[in-house]
């Protein structure tokens, strides 16, 4: 037998042979295969968490400086139980929700302001770009001089963080609307308030979408900051106020109910995309 | 409004039947692109606008569609409602296919009327697809549809088969032909195709200078063929009108037979 019609009958079952193997493999043999390939990509940090695990343990990492992953998440569970958890979640949740709308609907008004007609853009834009070099964060002792230490400076400064990038992105987009678009709109009757609604805001809004998840982000930031401002409630009091006692355990709650709070956001504004953007080659494909 | 000198305006012109142009000057810069142009279409003919590019063919129909004002010192009668279909679909692609034919309708069941155009263009399986997913003769046969569901009296087709491929372009000349025998709208046809204005129009008007220089009448029967006797002879004539010569049939048999001739021997 020569080597080359082994070569061509190996060649020929290669395909069926493989497609059996994994037909006849029992089924939890095949689930803990799919388990370990996706849990490679977090292999390496369940190995870091256990190693900071097994350091606080040791004695190597004193709870002062870092608490156990095992007493943060005991902690966590007792502050979710307690209620305590929930209540600043709350308050904090608040501060951004509102915040956010305020800022997301001036900066979407200025945004159309100024970009569709060309005055509105002199009278808009400069201001915008000038006030958006600003660090905003900068602006806290202003704020605290202006609205005291109520809800209304943290408010304001989530506000005001979240306003510039749906104002960039949306200004961006109805200026690169494509004009021929524009112009078949209007041979075909839309009026200008018809054009708006079916043309430019829907042909910006790939644009601005992409600004409202940057201001989400931006949202978070100021919040954290507001938050460090003489508060008696929400996250950024609970992490404060864990300071004040050494309690790392607490200060790392907060820190992942921050991180979380901005996961769920961006997946919030990620379905909104898919939803909103279906007509996309990249989203029709799908 | 001024009727320019030495052209006679028939009160009978301005019936707002069909098309009527008088003394349309369009500068753009330095370049006079229309110079006192006057034009004429009647009532439901369909009319083939070629010249070379640069001529003003788009910029005459653009001041037909009313997308361009037309100056005040020329007169521009044109029937409404006008539709228009462009070199490229311009479908809006946030919107299903309906919506966009559906586009700036202001009656009770747009979706019906929607349907009943797509239907005619062959489009009724396509209505609630997205833009993106149509092909270029799907699409343009969309914007057909969005230009018809207007029952236009004037219908004005910018080169709207010029991006398409070969065979699409066949179907769609058939689709064309179709629609306006149905229809009945006064048609004006951008084009620079000249078998495409022998195939589809009762007259070719070629734009030149400024002016429409050559306006001539194509009185072949439909549906047309380019096996049609007078065919070539009317691509030739248009073809000189545009500049380009095409050699002779006649001689060029001979020079055929001559070479023959040569390779027998």
């Amino acid at each position: 037998m020569s080597v080359l019609s082994s070569e061509r009958g190996a060649r020929a079952v290669a395909t069926p042979t493989l497609r059996r193997t994994a037909a006849s493999l029992p089924f939890p043999v095949v689930l803990t295969k799919v388990a370990l390939a996706g849990s490679r990509r977090f292999a390496s940090a369940v190995i870091l968490v256990l190693l900071w695990q097994a350091a606080s343990m040791s004695g190597l990492l004193s709870p002062r400086t870092l608490a156990a992953p095992s007493s943060i998440l005991a902690t966590a569970w007792g502050l979710l139980l307690s209620g305590e958890l929930p209540y600043h979640l709350l308050v904090s949740l608040r501060r951004v929700v509102i915040g956010l709308g305020l800022g997301v609907t001036t900066g979407g008004l200025l945004a159309i302001a100024a970009g569709l007609s060309r005055r509105g853009e002199d009278i808009v834009d400069a201001p915008m770009q000038m006030l958006r070099t600003l660090p905003f964060l900068a602006l806290v002792p202003l704020f605290i001089l202006w609205f005291g230490i109520g809800e209304v400076p943290k408010i304001g400064l989530v506000a005001l963080g979240s306003t510039f990038p749906v104002y960039l992105t949306l200004f961006a987009g109805i200026r690169g609307v494509d004009p021929k678009l524009v112009e078949a709109g209007r041979v075909f009757g839309l009026d200008q308030r018809g054009l708006i609604w079916n043309v430019i805001l829907p042909g910006a809004l790939p644009s601005a979408l992409v600004g409202l998840r940057y201001s989400l982000g931006v949202a978070w930031l100021s919040l954290v900051v507001a938050e460090q401002i003489n508060a008696t409630a929400g996250i950024g009091y609970l992490i404060n106020d864990a300071r004040d006692f050494l309690r790392t355990d607490v200060i790392v709650v907060g820190l992942l109910v921050y991180a979380l709070l901005g996961l769920l956001a961006d997946a919030l504004v990620r379905t909104v995309e898919r939803r909103a953007l279906a007509w996309r080659p990249s989203l029709v494909r799908n | 409004m001024t009727i320019p000198q030495g052209d006679f305006l028939d009160a009978e012109l301005l019936d707002r039947e069909g098309v009527h142009v008088r003394g349309l000057t369009r500068r753009f810069g330095a370049a006079t692109v229309l110079d006192r142009l006057n034009l004429d279409l009647r009532p439901g003919e369909f009319v083939a606008l070629l010249g070379r590019s640069g001529s003003g063919k788009t910029t005459l129909l653009r001041t037909l569609a009313g997308l361009d004002p037309a100056p005040s010192d020329a007169i521009v009668a044109v029937p409404t409602p006008t539709a228009v279909v462009f070199q490229e679909p311009r479908l809006l692609p946030w919107k299903r296919v309906w919506r966009n034919v559906a586009l700036g309708l202001k009656d009770a069941a747009p979706r019906d009327r929607a349907e009943a155009a797509l239907r005619e263009v062959g489009l009724a399986h396509r209505l609630d697809a997205w833009p993106v997913t149509l092909s270029g003769g799907e699409a343009q046969r969309a914007a057909l549809a969005r230009a018809l569901v207007r029952s236009p009296r004037l219908l004005l087709l910018d080169e709207p088969f010029a991006a398409l491929d070969a065979l699409t372009r066949i179907k769609m000349h058939g689709l064309v032909t179709e629609l306006w025998r149905a229809h009945a709208p006064t048609t004006l046809l951008v084009t620079h195709d000249v078998d495409e204005a022998v195939l589809l129009a009762d007259r070719a008007l070629v734009l030149d200078g400024g002016r429409i220089a050559a306006d001539i009448a194509i009185d072949l029967p439909r549906p047309r063929r380019h096996a049609h006797p007078h065919f070539a002879a009317l691509r030739a004539r248009l073809l000189a009108e545009l500049g380009v010569e095409v050699p002779d049939l006649a001689e060029e048999e001979q020079s055929a037979e001559r070479l023959l001739a040569g390779l027998g021997a």
